[in-house]
């Protein structure tokens, strides 16, 4: 008979930041997934990051968590996405080794103190009144833990399409877990039902890329983590070539072949990621559409084109790929195909992650209804460190959408719940402009270190680096100029007398900064990075300044937490029809209340005021 | 923490309109009014001034945090109840720096985040906060319907496809959107300020938001509608008769209920019919009576009326009391049975709601216009410089949709992404 503190299920990115980060908060954690092999697979496209999803890397990174020098150490192509605009909308992204990646991801979890990888096929929980207390493996094995992490990703019910064949499947050549979604159909959670969608893999050798126009990566390539200082792989180019309308015409002709189309599929796709054949129907006066051809690995041939995800019969995808410039006589190593697959409803969920319906079960990854590594791994790592803390016996780990993406991720699906697949955009973040890549560090990693979670050696950096920041603004801030001052530097002030500190300063680019600073002896031997990240937080300053009261109107609503158990039908004045959208819904705090459709301001008030009440109750026993 | 004001005093006609202004400002932004404020907990006369101007002369009383309804520093200005005076002071108000409207139900708020307050107390709140909510949706309703509603709907796909068109250069940089679609953006932002300029001087919006209450009085054909509005009235101002349908227009009766200015709605009388002139009339009919602050449904006997559902607050009422006896309320317009009872529960139901309700909307919608014009203002300007920051422009659109959400409704990100996606073909 085995014991854990933490027992995560799947091997995935949700799972594997989840494993990390529950044994970092010193839990004793098992990880079981299908095959030790398996940690860290990408099943879709072999890169990480990008907009919005870099900055959750960022924001993993910053918590010390494993997706951020992996993806560092097997980067083939870096490339910092909307380099030439704002710091705030920046994402760093990166084409990743598959091989390399999963070597990284299995060295950083085989290498964790006090978690523990088993291989094996969960079919069944375990559980002891209302609560989880382990999982039940293929073999009959039981393995105890009070608090279990379901990583599932489209394991669930999945089904594989390729044109009119389906096959079940979790992955192309995996089975799908049938078992553990019949007992979870048990738990009568809201399900619906998502779909993804892969293009084929293509044989390199058989590309012609002489023909096709190159994309670099940038010359000054940017890490994912804060510790990294360069990449360590050989770095290469993609490859870019486009659709034309033979393609197109192929596609339409073969349409009905098509298991989306055919009407196999009852699945919502994301609308950001149509397949070939949405693209024609529905975008039919574009003549062309782009493909980027990204290599898999440095020793692999395989190649991904980016762009042309498809459900088509093997034999049409091969009619349209060959119609490609640069593709004519490509070979195909494995068909494009769709999957569909099951989900719960997010809104089932606590802030931690956890089950309503289940306490010490949390769920995180694409079960929740979302898309993407990054989505995932965020995912998990909040699964994971809060999973720790049940047993642990600490408090829960909640993040705000005033402090990180993974906050805004989180709120949205317990709140909103999803309707496609959920992706990270930085539009989704109303505060953009202060939850920027480029300081993930400086908003969670202080925070990660009173959870628990973050270790010595990425403190000391983060310390050192702090103190510097806090060092040098102080300088900047007592270096005040004059309008003429000003102008002799290069910026035209406005003559109006006003003083203007160094610190202002810095955002405005016409200045010259050498000449600024020159002079300033207590900044002599100050790193170019920390001015430069100076610079960055100068530049937005005086929109921080402008939200500090809306963001800190939000952070009171969401520390308003609203007990589970909490009795709406006490309140008098509540109306029936809210009482009862309350009773389903069981927002967790006043701030996921506010947002519920046809939330009154008296209802909100009432609630408020009996909160109030129970609190100088609680506090006077 | 922003400091907020707002009309505290509920009854419309009063001889006196106490505006309450509650937050760590209040007292500087009163001191900006006045010669000199008056000691904490002492009434004195003062003469209130902004700009040179002379507002009104008030009965100003200040509370020191701690000591007060909401638990912070708090001024209350009684003023002389008269609509534009009421209006200068609010405006006066805006002016300040830190402060803001308050919106329903903050006050309370604030009162009971601070331990001012206990749960009874909120209770007994509960419903003029709810009054107060529900006055606004009807001036909001009323705002939106018809050729108006038309051109604020018009500003909303503005907006959304501004801001659309930046966050996808934005979100979609390595995707195939353009590149450069600052030439387009930058004439439809012009063309909103103009018209939200236009707006302000000399709004339409505001014409539509009505002082006192408008009560529709809804019932099947022939139900005795037009019959009660004129026992209401005393006079003949509807025209009736025995023939159903005869009201095809809406009738207006303006009067004085206990105080409040009422105006009566006397409407079609709402059935199916194949006449499609009394068909227009029915339509009318269900739309105005959707837009009042109250319906009175006349019912003759189990009729059902199509189209229109009595909602919480409005009144159900049986028309010919003295055809026939019966329980419940039941009034008769030739007999005058009932009709006391009848107008004392919609005076009661309408003194809750705030009779103030069209001079805040108006100044809620005048500041709404005034901020989101500022904001499209300063992503004018970004967008023109030659290193235009998008996420900046993109910030300063968000804040005109939050400025113009009273007016347009809410713009989210759902909003701006759908039109992203139907717009361009994002996906590898």
């Amino acid at each position: 008979m085995k014991h854990f503190d933490v027992i995560v299920i799947g091997g995935g990115h949700a799972g594997s930041e989840a494993a990390a980060a529950s044994a970092r908060m010193g839990a004793k954690t098992a990880l079981i997934s299908l095959r030790k092999a398996d940690l860290g697979v990408m099943s879709c496209n072999p890169a990480i990051g990008g907009l919005g999803k870099g900055h959750l890397v960022r924001e993993i990174d910053a918590l010390d968590g494993i997706m951020g020098k992996a993806a560092d150490a097997a980067g083939i192509q870096f490339r910092l996405l909307n380099r030439k605009k704002g710091p705030a909308v920046q994402g760093p992204r990166a084409q990743a080794d598959r091989k390399l990646y999963r070597q990284a991801v299995s060295a950083a979890i085989n290498g964790q103190p006090g978690l523990s990888v088993l291989e094996g096929e969960v079919v069944d929980l375990l559980q002891d009144g209302a609560c989880v207390s382990g999982v039940r493996l293929r073999d009959g094995s039981e393995i105890y833990a009070r608090a279990v992490v379901l990583t599932a990703g489209t394991f669930l019910n999945g089904t594989i399409h390729v044109g009119q064949k389906k096959t079940p499947g979790g992955r192309m050549g995996d089975l799908p877990s049938v078992n553990l979604a019949t007992r979870l159909a048990d738990l009568d959670l809201a399900r619906g039902r998502l779909k993804t969608g892969t293009p084929p893999r293509l044989d390199g050798k058989s590309i012609q890329w002489d023909i096709l126009d190159m994309q670099p990566g940038d010359e000054d390539p940017v890490m994912f983590s804060f510790l990294s200082r360069g990449p360590s792989a050989k770095q290469i180019s993609c490859g870019i070539t486009h659709t034309n309308e033979k393609t197109h015409a192929i596609v339409r002709e073969n349409l009905s072949k098509s298991a989306m189309y055919g009407g196999h599929i009852e699945g919502v796709g994301p609308r950001y990621c149509p397949s070939i054949e949405d693209k024609v129907v529905r975008f039919a006066d574009k003549s062309e559409h782009q493909i980027f051809l990204e290599p898999e690995g440095l020793d692999d041939d395989t190649v991904y084109p980016n762009g042309i995800s498809t459900s088509l019969p093997a034999e049409v995808q091969e009619l349209y790929v060959r119609s490609i410039r640069g593709l004519e006589d490509v070979t195909i190593l494995q068909p494009g195909y769709a999957i569909e697959y099951d989900f719960f409803d997010p809104r089932g969920l606590n802030p931690t992650l956890e089950q309503k319906h289940m306490a010490g079960l949390f769920f995180a990854g694409q079960i929740n209804g979302t898309t993407g590594y990054e989505e995932a791994a965020a995912q998990g790592m909040v699964a994971g460190l809060n999973a720790a803390s049940l047993v642990l016996g600490r408090p829960f780990c909640e993040f705000s959408r005033t402090q990180s993406y993974i906050g805004v991720m989180i709120d949205d699906l317990v709140t909103r719940g999803v309707s496609e697949p959920y992706r990270m955009f930085t539009s989704r973040a109303e505060y953009r402009l202060t939850l920027r890549a480029d300081n993930a560090d400086q908003r969670l990693t202080l925070f990660g270190h009173s959870l628990g979670c973050v270790g010595d050696v990425r403190m000391r950096a983060f310390s050192k680096k702090s103190t510097e920041l806090n060092h040098v603004k102080e300088v900047l801030k007592s270096l005040s100029f004059t309008p003429k001052h000003m102008e002799s530097l290069g910026f035209a002030a406005r003559r109006d007398g006003n003083r203007r500190d160094a610190y202002s300063l810095l955002s405005q680019p016409d200045l010259d900064l050498t000449a600024m600073l020159r002079g300033a002896d207590e900044l002599a031997g100050v790193s170019a990075e920390i001015i430069a990240q100076l610079r960055r937080e100068s530049l937005y300053s005086q929109y921080e300044d402008r939200q500090q009261n809306e963001a800190a109107m939000l952070l009171k609503d969401e520390m308003a937490k609203i007990p589970s158990n909490f009795d709406y039908r006490a309140l008098s004045g509540l109306s029936s029809e809210l009482t009862a959208k309350l009773e389903k819904v069981r927002p967790a705090t006043i701030a996921q209340t506010s947002r519920i459709e046809g939330m009154t301001p008296a209802a909100l008030v009432l609630i408020l005021s009996r909160l109030k009440r129970d609190q100088k109750f609680r506090d006077a026993v | 923490m922003d400091t907020i004001y707002a009309l505290a005093s509920a009854r419309g006609k009063a001889g006196v309109a106490v505006v309450r202004v509650s937050g760590p400002s209040a007292l500087m932004a009163g001191a900006a009014l006045m010669s000199r404020l008056p000691e904490p907990r002492q009434a004195a006369l003062r003469r209130l001034f902004w700009q040179g101007v002379e507002l009104d002369q008030a009965l100003v009383v200040c509370f020191k945090a701690g000591a007060s309804f909401t638990g912070e520093d708090v001024l209350e200005l009684h003023l002389h109840g008269s609509q534009a005076v009421v209006s200068a002071v609010l405006r006066a108000l805006a002016d300040q720096p830190g402060l803001r409207l308050a919106e329903a139900g903050e006050f309370t708020r604030r009162a009971l985040e601070n331990g001012c307050l206990d749960l009874a107390q909120v209770e007994g709140l509960a419903d003029l906060i709810d009054a107060e909510t529900e006055a606004q949706r009807v001036q909001a309703l009323r705002v939106l319907s018809g050729a108006i509603g038309e051109r604020v709907e018009l500003w909303r796909s503005d907006l959304i496809w501004a801001a659309a068109m930046i966050e996808a250069t934005i979100d979609f940089a390595d995707e195939d959107v353009p590149v450069d679609v600052l030439p387009e953006v930058l004439p439809v932002l012009s063309r909103l300020i103009r018209d939200l300029r236009a707006e302000v001087a000399g709004g339409v919006v505001a014409e539509r938001i009505r002082e006192g209450f408008e009560v529709a009085i809804v019932g099947p054909p022939n139900a005795g509608k037009s019959t009660l509005l004129n026992a209401l009235a005393g006079r003949e101002a509807a025209i009736t008769s025995e023939i159903a349908g005869t009201t095809r227009d809406i009738i207006e009766v303006k009067m004085d209920l206990g105080g409040l200015a009422v105006t009566f709605l006397d409407t079609a009388g709402i059935r199916q019919t194949d006449d499609r002139i009394e068909s227009i009339g029915v339509d009318l009919a269900i739309r105005r009576a959707q837009q009042a602050d109250l319906r009175v449904f006349l019912q003759d006997g189990e009729t059902i009326i199509p189209g229109l559902v009595p909602g919480e607050g409005d009144i159900s009422v049986f028309g010919k009391a003295d055809e026939a006896p019966g329980e419940g309320l039941r009034v008769s317009g030739k007999t005058g049975e009932g009709l006391r009872e009848l107008v004392d529960l919609i005076a009661a139901i309408l003194l809750k709601r705030s009779a103030a309700a069209g001079i805040l909307t108006r100044e809620r919608h005048r500041i709404a216009l005034v901020s989101a014009i500022e904001a499209l203002e300063g992503a004018q300007s970004e967008l023109k410089k030659t290193e235009a920051m998008p996420e900046l422009v993109a910030e300063e659109l968000r804040r005109s949709a939050r400025a113009l959400e009273v007016l347009v409704g809410r713009i989210d990100v759902e909003s701006l992404l759908a039109k992203i996606f139907a717009s361009f073909c994002i996906g590898k």
